[in-house]
């Protein structure tokens, strides 16, 4: 069974894999670093406290962080239709994947920047920064380290979502081990494939983990 | 002092308004800082004092009263505009409050970032202010590679960059060592002079007044007890929180020795460094007993108190109170049980 067709299989399941990660993970950032950067600024006692603005965008993050990636994979199917005009294959998973991963996202951007200390902020206050510019010149510079692990985080998170996706015919590397491994029994695929996830991960990890910690200055 | 004050605030207060109460932070604060001074503001902790020096940017809005920065009210300012305001007045802080990701140079340029300034003119001022603190060779060094005196001559180069009018320093040496508090005192001094920048230190410490302030203000629960320069209220503490400063081990030192004529001496800085009390003791030929003696040394002036037994012969006392009034100084009988 180990010729050619499946080597390519696993192949082209590690571009899939790979594929969906970073391109979801890239437009849950979208989504997710402005709203994480709304829910520090407008909280209150942040930089444009707005109680309004802080509750509606909580509450948005909140409910759909507790929806789970699976009900919500089928859930919006329509809404995938009409985005990438198809709702099977890698590219349609990377519509429930980003919506998935986005508010969870938010979640990170805000701990990483409430970290930052508040007396630097002041201090830039006190030069005479603007909000934009606190934002862009302190609250993300000085965060930068943080933001850089958390989104190792999210990264390896979405890895694991991405196996559910085989659902919908997205590929990867959890499809077929859920496919073979699964559903037709055969052991030794369902080992190589974990094997390559473990692999994936650790490299995506690693080269994460490392940037952040060239990125840091307080060592 | 001539021109109009560079800081002026009048019937300032600040509440806070906690779950279940007021607190009033400031009460009534009528002050006024003249261009070129240093103003040093005195009180114990929870005083208010820093509430007040926060107040003097904005960065705690008064509930009532206005600051006046340069005849300009910042309490009346738009965003935009107070921000342009607080291009003029630079502030360094306890623990410094240094971009941890930035090198010692990028802090410098930060102000000069924000305020638009381009990044070669940027560059040239950060070197003039790295120079001007001493720490030329740091340019490249993070915060994290420096110690707290460096980070603090970095915190003051930044605060210098936009050529602010004012200086606030919020417990700026509270958090170093004795030496390394005397060379950023003398560092603050040597820039006042220098570029005539009035500068306002927030301290608990009464040495770090003694050293370089030429007025000071006691704030003591919210309020402002007393105003004046160093030299009159180390002379002449009026109120109990002044002199709870000034003199921590107690005024009333004179219980024991109520049997013969004691007298106090005020050291007002007006006398210069002639051993006084010697030099009596030399003219009149008869000794006297030193009871009780704090004097410090301020700009090489003396200051403090010093209590005397004079002799019981009561010409020879009044000869040697009149001399030592002929000396500048201020004298007065202490008489029986003070406390």
């Amino acid at each position: 069974m180990w010729d050619e067709a499946m080597l390519w299989m696993l192949l082209q399941g590690i571009g899939e894999t790979l594929y969906m990660t970073l391109v979801s993970t890239l437009f849950a950032y979208v989504i997710g670093l402005p709203l994480g950067i709304a829910l520090v600024a407008f909280a209150k006692g942040g930089i444009r406290p707005h109680p309004v603005l802080y509750k509606v965008l909580d509450v948005i993050v909140n409910l759909t962080r507790s929806i789970p990636f699976i009900i919500l994979l089928m859930a919006i199917i329509p809404f995938t239709r009409w985005v990438v005009g198809t709702t099977l294959g890698s590219t349609a998973a990377i519509v429930p994947l980003t919506l998935s991963a986005a508010p969870f996202v938010a979640r990170l951007v805000e701990s990483s920047i409430q970290e930052v200390d508040v007396g630097v902020i002041e201090a830039s206050q006190s030069m005479g920064a603007s909000t934009l510019q606190i934002i862009w010149k302190v609250m993300l510079p000085e965060a930068r380290p943080s933001l850089i692990v958390n989104c190792a985080i999210a990264s390896v998170t979405i890895l694991g979502y991405t196996a559910m996706a085989g659902i919908v015919g997205a590929g990867g590397l959890g499809d077929i081990a859920i496919r073979f491994g699964y559903y037709r029994y055969e052991d030794e695929v369902m080992f190589v494939t974990v094997v390559l996830i473990i692999v994936v991960v650790q490299i995506l990890q690693g080269i994460i983990m490392n940037i952040a910690k060239h990125s840091d200055r307080r060592k | 002092m001539v021109g109009k004050p560079m800081i002026q605030i009048r019937s300032l207060s600040k509440t806070f308004q906690t779950k279940n109460a007021e607190v009033h932070a400031l009460r009534n604060i009528d002050l006024q800082i003249e261009k070129g001074d240093i103003f040093g503001i005195i009180g114990m902790s929870g005083a208010g004092k820093s509430t007040l020096v926060r107040c003097m940017n904005m960065l705690e809005k008064p509930t009532e009263g206005s600051v006046l920065l340069d005849g300009l009210d910042l309490a009346n300012l738009s965003d935009a505009q107070l921000r342009q305001a607080r291009h003029s007045i630079g502030m360094i802080f306890q623990q410094f409050n240094l971009l941890m990701q930035r090198t010692a140079e990028g802090n410098i340029r930060f102000p000069l970032e924000i305020s638009g300034v381009d990044k070669d003119t940027a560059k040239k001022r950060a070197k003039e202010l790295l120079d001007l603190v001493g720490l030329t060779d740091k340019a490249n060094a993070y915060p994290s590679q420096l110690s707290g005196g460096q980070k603090q001559r970095i915190a003051i180069a930044r605060a210098l960059a936009t050529n602010p009018k004012v200086l606030l320093c919020d417990e700026a040496t509270s958090a170093l060592d004795p030496n390394t508090t005397s060379s950023i005192l003398a560092l603050l001094k040597d820039i006042n002079k220098r570029l005539g920048i009035t500068i306002v230190i927030i301290t608990h410490e009464m040495s770090v007044i003694e050293e370089i302030c030429n007025r000071v203000a006691i704030i003591s629960d919210s309020r402002i007890a007393e105003s004046g320069s160093v030299a009159e209220i180390f002379s002449h503490p009026k109120t109990e929180a002044a002199q709870r400063l000034v003199f921590p081990e107690g005024k009333h030192t004179t219980d024991h020795f109520t049997g013969r004529r004691s007298v106090r001496i005020v050291f007002d800085g007006t006398s210069s460094f002639e051993p006084v009390i010697a030099n009596m003791v030399l003219a009149f030929q008869s000794p006297v007993n030193i009871m009780f003696a704090d004097t410090k040394n301020i700009e090489g002036k003396a200051f403090g108190q010093m209590v005397l037994q004079l002799p019981e012969n009561q010409m020879l006392a009044d000869k040697m109170m009149s001399y030592l009034d002929s000396r500048g100084l201020t004298v007065e009988e202490v008489s029986g049980n003070v406390g």
